[in-house]
């Protein structure tokens, strides 16, 4: 039978790849990196890895934690949900004790599910779906995973509350990615406020994600010459929307999430005047920010350097800070042993409220879906640059 | 919305339309030219545009080169790269199986996406514009000047590639391997250098696609060619594969009923629409809207 | 043991019977040793975890391989039928959650098929009157629209049932290494039992010479229906495996670059072998996870691996040739009775 061949196979690869992993000392804790590094999301998941892998680095040559140093295992998922839980899987067979990952909210949820099985702490830097942390279809809370982004109906709720209250906005519409969870999560909360709040939905126009023509939906936006329009989606479409807008001859005020950070390196200065977006981190707007972004850019250039980079920077600040608690409990605890991932992830729960990340100055303290709770910054592009306007 | 402004949206949604469409022409071009040639589904055709795009923003981001220089940097690597291919690639495969070919092409066209995006990074460059023209205004009605040039110099280009294979010895090289590569040979044809020509022609029309595609969407990424491949594939062949008018008018028509779909609000189908109407169209005519009607030999 | 006389000379047969016992228990002997593996984790969780995308791929490229290698069409349609699988198999197991999922899990799987096998009548009537380039279009062309309906039915319809791009979740994780290889022996033996009958043949001599076989007195457009439904059906099995593998489904994952990789594997396998279609499956699920320490280059070798892959070896790995433990067995059997006599039964 023709399948013996192929099954002989494969079992002598199993072999082979069994061979690979021999345990190691202990001097070392092994963190993952799980994301998408190639692809058509390719620069979420390497903005994320190489935040992440920035403060470790920074942090192994000041020595480590208590001597230890950090190890990092990083697993490419190709934005595929197989490849995202066989590369975790891998992770976990490799010994690590944490991870930092998933990037893209799909895989999340399939890597979550995963991880929640054997209690593996992991902090997502990107993943902003409310669902990441807790379903509310079967009520479970994964205690196990925390974020260091906003959730979705947060951003949506402030921008809607932002467009009605100080914008004095009438009408909106919205042009958002239909293939994308972010997009329509930060749509359909914004959708919910402006109706509270009596602000009129003119249009709402989606598009497929990829897609680089917008000016049909545009032309639609236009002929009922809304105030605002919100385009909750990341920053690269959000440069060609704005330009295609302008150059159609639109003129109302753009509104977007925390997708749009690092928008102003997509659109002219011109296109972009006066548009408004939330986020947690304002390019060059504090010290830590600039030092950040000036270590970032002389390890990784400035390409993939946008918000998921802080956040992730965070991520592994956040996680670093909890595995130091761990290791000066003086319980001389095993890593990736089952005591050590509950005492890490009772440390993140309970001991992040000092961690001065660059995306939350004040510290992490986590709400009771292990939501970070931080306040979202509504930033202007003025002049082609990023600029925080004011605390929301 | 009065009525005034309702046919000014329908004109404006139908200028979108050709400018899309226009692009879509272009690329679709390359496809048919190539497959009725030595009948390839060349996946690789959709990268070409990304390098061409590449090429365009080094030149005048990295090197400060002046656009017109950046245009001809992007036409003659896009040409370059083309035959590059043809001659590497798709040359030592030409007696095997077709779909060993088609396999290839699709290695091809991963290879040079993961290779840019090693070699740029991830992230989306920004080109600058190539000319800097103010918005027409038809009293009051506001028409963008990057979609009359786009749609200009596409029809532009469609004429001279009509002349050229309709007028020229080498054109008529062209037609006579696409009909029957034996006899052509017989008659003393180059066949390696009629395919090396057609695969110059079509990236270099893909080469000026590039540059259109980044005059109305402005960014290069790695990954810009598989959906527009995928896109102006579809045009091909709506259009009739092999066919130049048709790689044309399937063009024209896909770009038009994205914008028409889009316009009509149902924007979360169009690609369901796109290619409900690519099969209704087969179904009814099953070589596409010009396409050569398939003689069945025993 | 039978003895044929072909010109003189003795040559030994294995009754058919005892073939298929001993292709049984060899079978039996595998699934029961990788289970064991898999079980007692001498197969770590994450080499048991590529198994089961394995044996997925294994359904997937050899139902593929009914459709390209022995009906000689070209769809490209084929993660379509996956999605409507995966979907349906994953809505069922839902919602009878209630009950023991090992025992519904077939059921499950075989309700994914048939859905499946229905898509591929609808999509097969109209799609093979077109030929070659055409029919690789059309296919593609409804794939996609089957992706575009499951991402957008919900907010159109306004209920709870695919959940579009937020991901079907909490989906029972039913497959095993076990089942998953069982599957994927059985769909392979059902594949190459129906390619030995009357209608195998039939789908074959489409192949080769459409014109001929029709005048021949087959009905062309029946045995193309046939093996394109039976090449969809198993794609939806295959998808129904995939969703209690991974536990969550986002029709991203059935974009077109799914279809490319199977058909990848089936021209790369060589067309029409079954054997080759497996290989490389094998092969093309773990070369990415063994090339993984290469990180960022992987992608770039594995797509230089497929060019020279192709310009060295166009035929595929195996061309058409199929392994046959029996015919082996036999040619071992009968190597003393010299003068042999080739067989040409395969």
């Amino acid at each position: 039978m023709k399948k013996l061949i192929a099954l002989l196979l494969c079992v002598l690869l199993c072999f082979g790849m069994l061979s690979g992993c021999a345990g190691k000392g202990s001097d070392t804790i092994k963190v993952g990196i799980l994301g998408c590094h190639t692809g058509d999301y390719a620069i979420y998941g390497l903005a994320v890895r190489n935040g992440a892998e920035l403060y470790i680095k920074q942090l192994n040559e000041a020595g480590g934690i208590n001597g230890k140093k950090i190890e990092l295992v990083i697993y490419d998922n190709k934005a595929d949900n197989a490849e995202a839980v066989t590369a975790f899987t891998r992770m976990v067979d490799d010994g690590i004790t944490a991870l930092i990952g998933d990037v893209l909210t799909g895989n999340t949820l399939a890597v979550r599910t995963e991880a929640y099985k054997i209690n593996m702490p992991m902090i997502t830097a990107s993943a902003t779906a409310a669902e990441v942390t807790y379903d509310d279809e079967t009520g479970t809370l994964y205690s196990n995973v925390f974020r260091t982004c906003f959730i979705d109906p947060f951003q949506g709720q402030k921008m809607a509350e932002y467009a009605a209250k100080e914008l004095g906005a009438k009408k909106a519409a919205i042009l958002y990615d239909t293939g994308n969870d972010y997009s329509i999560g930060l749509k359909d909360a914004f959708i919910a406020k402006c109706g509270e709040l009596g602000v009129e939905i003119v249009n709402e126009e989606g598009y497929s994600s990829g897609d680089v023509d917008f000016r049909s939906q545009l032309t639609n936006i236009q002929a009922n010459e809304p105030d605002v329009v919100f385009a909750p989606i990341y920053y690269q479409d959000a440069g060609l929307i704005v330009t295609q807008a302008r150059d159609l001859g639109i003129d109302a005020t753009f509104l977007g999430g925390d997708g749009w950070a690092g928008v102003s390196g997509y659109a002219s200065a011109e296109d972009l005047e006066g548009s408004l977006f939330c986020s947690a981190y304002a390019s060059g707007s504090t010290d830590a920010i600039k030092e950040f972004e000036a270590a970032y850019t002389a390890a990784y250039g400035a390409d993939t350097l946008n918000m998921f980079a802080a956040t992730a920077y965070d991520a592994a600040m956040v996680l670093c800070n909890a595995l130091k608690t761990v290791e000066s409990s003086g319980k001389k605890l095993k890593p990736a042993s089952d005591e050590y991932k509950q005492a890490l992830i009772d440390a993140i729960r309970t001991g992040s409220g000092s961690v001065a990340g660059i995306t939350s100055a004040g510290g992490y303290t986590f709400d009771e879906h292990n939501n970070p709770i931080k306040d979202a910054v509504i930033i202007e592009v003025t002049g082609g640059t990023e600029k925080f306007k004011t605390l929301y | 919305m009065s009525d005034m402004t309702a046919i000014t949206t329908i004109l404006k949604q139908i200028l979108n339309g050709l400018q899309s469409g226009s692009i879509y022409a272009l690329i679709a071009l390359g496809y048919s030219m190539v497959y009725g040639i030595i009948m390839l589904l060349n996946f690789a055709h959709g990268d070409i545009i990304m390098v061409g795009a590449y090429l365009a923003w080094l030149c005048m981001v990295r090197f400060a080169l002046n656009p017109a220089l950046a245009v001809a940097a992007a036409v003659a690597g896009c040409t370059a790269l083309g035959m590059l291919i043809e001659k590497a690639a798709y040359t030592p495969l030409r007696s095997s199986p077709r779909l060993s070919l088609l396999i290839t092409a699709i290695g091809v066209s991963y290879l040079l996406e993961n290779t840019f995006q090693l070699i740029f990074g991830a992230g989306a460059k920004t080109v600058p514009p190539f000319f800097n023209a103010k918005n027409l205004s038809f009293g009051g009605v506001v028409l963008s000047s990057n979609a009359i040039v786009t749609i200009i110099a596409a029809a532009v280009c469609m004429a001279l590639l009509t002349l050229l294979v309709q007028k020229t010895k080498m054109g008529k090289a062209m037609r006579a391997v696409s009909e029957d590569m034996g006899a052509a040979q017989l008659m003393g044809i180059s066949i390696n250098r009629t395919i090396s020509f057609t695969f110059a022609v079509g990236s270099a029309l893909a080469g000026i696609g590039s540059v259109l595609y980044c005059t109305a969407y402005p960014q290069a990424d790695p990954m810009m060619g598989s959906m527009l491949g995928l896109k102006a594939f579809v045009a091909a062949v709506l259009g009739g594969i092999g066919s130049i008018p048709g790689a044309m008018i399937g063009g024209l028509a896909i770009g038009l009923a994205e914008a028409l779909v889009s316009a009509a609000g149902l924007s979360t189908w169009k690609d369901g629409v796109v290619f409900a109407i690519l099969i209704i169209v087969l179904v009814v005519k099953p070589t596409g809207i010009l396409g050569r009607s398939l003689n069945e030999k025993v | 043991m039978d003895k044929v006389k072909t010109g003189g000379a003795v040559y030994r047969r294995l009754p058919t019977g005892l073939r298929y016992l001993i292709n049984t228990a060899l079978f039996a002997l595998f699934l029961i040793t990788i289970t064991a593996l898999a079980d007692n984790r001498v197969i770590s969780y994450s080499d048991s975890k590529v198994l089961m995308l394995i044996a997925v791929n294994i359904i997937l490229a050899v139902s593929l391989n009914v459709a390209t290698g022995y009906l000689g069409q070209l769809p490209l349609g084929h993660a379509g039928f996956m999605a409507v699988g995966a979907y349906t198999s994953a809505l069922f197991m839902r919602s009878a959650s209630a009950y023991p999922g090992q025992l519904m899990f077939p059921l499950g799987l075989i309700l994914g098929g048939l859905v499946a096998a229905l898509f591929g009548l609808v999509i097969g009537i109209p799609a093979l009157r077109l030929k070659g380039d055409y029919l690789a279009i059309i296919t593609l062309g409804f794939s996609e629209i089957i992706r575009v309906v499951i991402l957008n039915i919900d907010s159109v319809l306004g209920f709870k049932l695919t959940f579009g791009a937020a991901s079907l979740k909490n989906i029972p994780t039913t497959t095993t290494v076990f089942n998953a290889f069982l599957w994927a022996g059985i769909v392979c033996f059902i594949i190459h039992a129906m390619m030995k009958s009357r209608h195998g043949r039939a789908i074959l001599s489409i192949r080769d010479n459409e014109i001929a076989s029709e005048s021949c007195g087959i009905s062309t457009t029946f045995y193309k229906t046939l093996g394109f439904c039976a090449s969809a059906f198993f794609a939806g099995i295959a998808g129904g495996l995939y969703a209690g593998y991974l536990g969550i489904l986002s029709p991203g994952s059935f974009g077109f670059m799914k279809s490319i990789e199977i058909l990848v594997m089936v021209v790369l396998g060589g067309m029409g072998s079954m054997l080759g279609s497996i290989i490389a499956a094998v092969a093309l699920t773990a070369l990415p996870e063994l090339l993984r320490a290469f990180s960022d280059y992987r992608m770039v070798v594995y797509s230089l691996v497929l060019i020279a892959m192709m310009i060295f070896r166009p035929e595929g790995l195996m061309g058409s040739y199929d392994f046959s433990l029996g015919g082996l067995l036999e040619r071992l059997l009968n190597r003393k009775s010299a003068p042999l006599i080739k067989e040409d039964e395969s």
